[in-house]
């Protein structure tokens, strides 16, 4: 072959992001955003704020948070929405609490418990999936109905009064115990979904498709790959993740707070984004979204803690995470 | 990834009396294409002649109502795009043809990902390093340059994301590339070096078949000319002995028949 072409000026190939690159990366610079904040409540009331208790308590939030927001990651990677977030939880926590209370306190009462929350999360996750897929309607709609659905049947199986006699021994041991020092089993389980998930993201077949889905379905099709299963799946996969939020809730609520979850959807997606994922799908960055779910967690906590109405902190999650996808819109334009 | 040695017709692909209807409409009425291995056969034809048509068909997206393909003189049929791609047939499209926030590496590997060896692979686990080492290897096979592989390829220029597409045709084809409008997004320079592009392909031993409406590019670069009107091929023609003018005359019927190849 004697064409050289040069599409562009030569290269040695491989150029790794300089260290200047990372340390301007969205997510270093949501971490100095939650370290200022921290630094903020804690200059306010040093005593209140940051001792271990109270830091236990973020934690806490955290770790279900954590749990719902690696789910919104997978959905959002794929540029699709799920809406229907904080009543999948409820549902699966309804579905899980009964089998629980039937079962009475046992270690094969509380697995039980746990396989049924995880299946009820992803059999609405699939049954989402399956229409947003198979049938083509914005997966913003059909998670709208989702919401919808979940929350009335779980309301219909409690005749909307909250299950509270959630097994003894997973509210001590699992929602209220550590794993090592002052580190709760809530917060070890979060961590290690959030690991095992994006590692996935990042490593397997399963999670580069998922990413391609959300940054061109087209080309992705054409390469042969069904893109209806792979969505179905990761709609299921999200679903479970919920599912396990819900089973997370009973052990650290000891009943299923069927109407504490209004705000979880806006909290997750608020952590998503603000992690550096893109309102607009391919990208999958768990970590960004970790880093992401202490910034309503902390606002929160701080408000209670500065004698700020804690309802502020949905005035300004809210506001955040408009500000944050116009950011995106103007990044992606350039 | 090398043209095949043993053939037993000196076409790599061939269809035969290939038809496609939808109800009454017939966009397809029989079509013979015969392509050979390291020749750029171009495809030209007015708006509705039926080329969309046929690239679905040769693809595995569009199933033919009747008529055969046949792969070195044997038949196939073609049921979906993983046949197709099981055959050494690839396409390269005018848009749409790469994940914008993916890698060249991974664009090349965009729903075939090679996996690491043994239980990893089993779990699902991608070889990033090995994809590194064969798309590199690609890449300097066809002299393209990337500044950065590892890059997404929404900071390349459109035509550079057309190389990356090209490239990933030129890995995975052993028979033919099909080339659907590659340069019609492109301005002048951008083309020439995709055309340079796929002047490489054709380097490789396999069939090219190039779809484009830029006549005079056709016959720059064709080694041979089809004419497709009205779901047919209508003529077959030596690009060094016709001129714009015929061309359009058999595109719109003006002229018929004619076997100047």
């Amino acid at each position: 072959m004697n064409e050289t072409t040069t599409l562009a000026r030569p290269g040695t190939g491989r150029t790794r992001s300089s260290v200047k690159d990372r340390l301007w990366s969205p997510q270093m610079l949501l971490l100095g955003v939650l370290v200022l904040l921290c630094a903020v409540f804690t200059a306010a009331d040093s005593e209140s704020f940051a001792n271990a208790m109270n830091w236990r308590n973020i934690l806490l939030d955290v770790s279900v948070l954590t749990v719902l927001a690696v789910g919104a990651t997978l959905i959002l990677a794929m540029a699709d929405f799920d809406l229907s977030i904080g009543s999948v939880l409820v549902l699966s926590g309804v579905v899980s609490a009964l089998t629980m209370s039937a079962l009475g306190d046992s270690a094969g009462s509380l697995l039980l418990g746990l396989v049924v929350g995880v299946l009820t999360g992803a059999a609405c996750g699939a049954a989402s999936g399956i229409v947003v897929a198979r049938f083509g309607v914005p997966s913003i709609i059909v998670t709208l109905g989702m919401l919808g659905v979940a929350q009335g049947i779980a309301l219909l199986l409690t005749n909307g009064v909250d299950v509270r006699n959630v097994p003894r021994s997973l509210v001590m041991g699992l929602g209220n115990g550590n794993a090592f020092s002052n580190i709760p089993w809530l917060a070890v389980i979060a961590a290690v979904i959030a690991i095992v998930i994006g590692m996935m993201l990042r490593h397997t077949v399963f999670g580069r498709n998922t990413i391609a889905i959300g940054s061109s379905l087209e080309a992705l099709r054409r390469s042969g790959t069904s893109v209806v299963a792979q969505k179905i799946a990761v709609f299921a996969l999200a679903g479970a993740l919920y599912g396990l939020a819900g089973y997370l809730s009973l052990a650290r609520f000891s009943t299923t707070t069927i109407a504490g979850h209004g705000s979880d959807m806006l909290d997750a997606y608020t952590a998503v984004i603000l992690g550096g994922n893109s309102p607009f799908g391919g990208m999958g960055s768990v970590l960004g979204s970790v880093i992401g779910v202490f910034i309503p967690v902390v606002l929160r906590n701080g408000f209670v803690i500065v004698d700020v109405q804690p309802f502020w902190q949905q005035i300004v999650v809210g506001t955040i995470l408009v500000a944050a996808v116009y950011l995106h819109r103007a990044r992606r334009r350039g | 990834m090398t043209a095949a040695v043993d053939r037993m017709s000196e076409y790599l692909i061939e269809t035969r009396d290939l038809a496609v209807s939808f109800g009454h409409v017939h966009a397809l009425r029989g079509v013979n294409l015969r392509l050979r291995p390291g020749r750029i056969t171009a495809l030209v034809g007015d708006n509705g002649a039926g080329k969309s048509t046929l690239v679905k068909v040769l693809s595995g997206v569009q199933r033919p109502t009747s008529g055969s393909i046949l792969l070195e003189g044997r038949e196939h049929s073609f049921t979906k795009p993983a046949d197709a791609h099981a055959a050494g047939i690839e396409v390269v499209y005018q848009d749409l043809a790469v994940a914008p926030d993916m890698s060249s590496v991974e664009n090349l590997f965009l729903g075939r990902y090679l996996r690491k060896p043994g239980l990893l692979g089993r779990l699902g686990v991608i070889d990033r390093k090995r994809m590194r080492h064969e798309a590199q290897a690609a890449f300097d096979a066809l002299g393209m340059t990337v500044q950065d592989i590892d890059k997404p390829v929404i900071g390349l220029s459109g035509g550079q994301r057309q190389g990356v597409a090209v490239c990933r045709a030129s890995i995975w084809a052993s028979r033919l590339v099909i080339f659907d409008e590659p340069t019609a997004a492109l301005g002048v320079v951008q083309t020439e070096k995709v055309v340079a592009l796929i002047r490489g392909i054709r380097a490789r031993g396999i069939a090219v078949l190039v779809i484009s409406h830029d006549l005079p590019q056709v016959l720059e670069i064709a080694d041979d000319i089809v004419v497709l009107r009205q779901g047919r091929d209508a003529a077959e023609l030596d690009p060094a002995s016709s001129s714009v003018r015929e061309l359009v005359d058999y595109m719109t019927g003006a002229k018929e028949g004619g076997r100047a190849a």
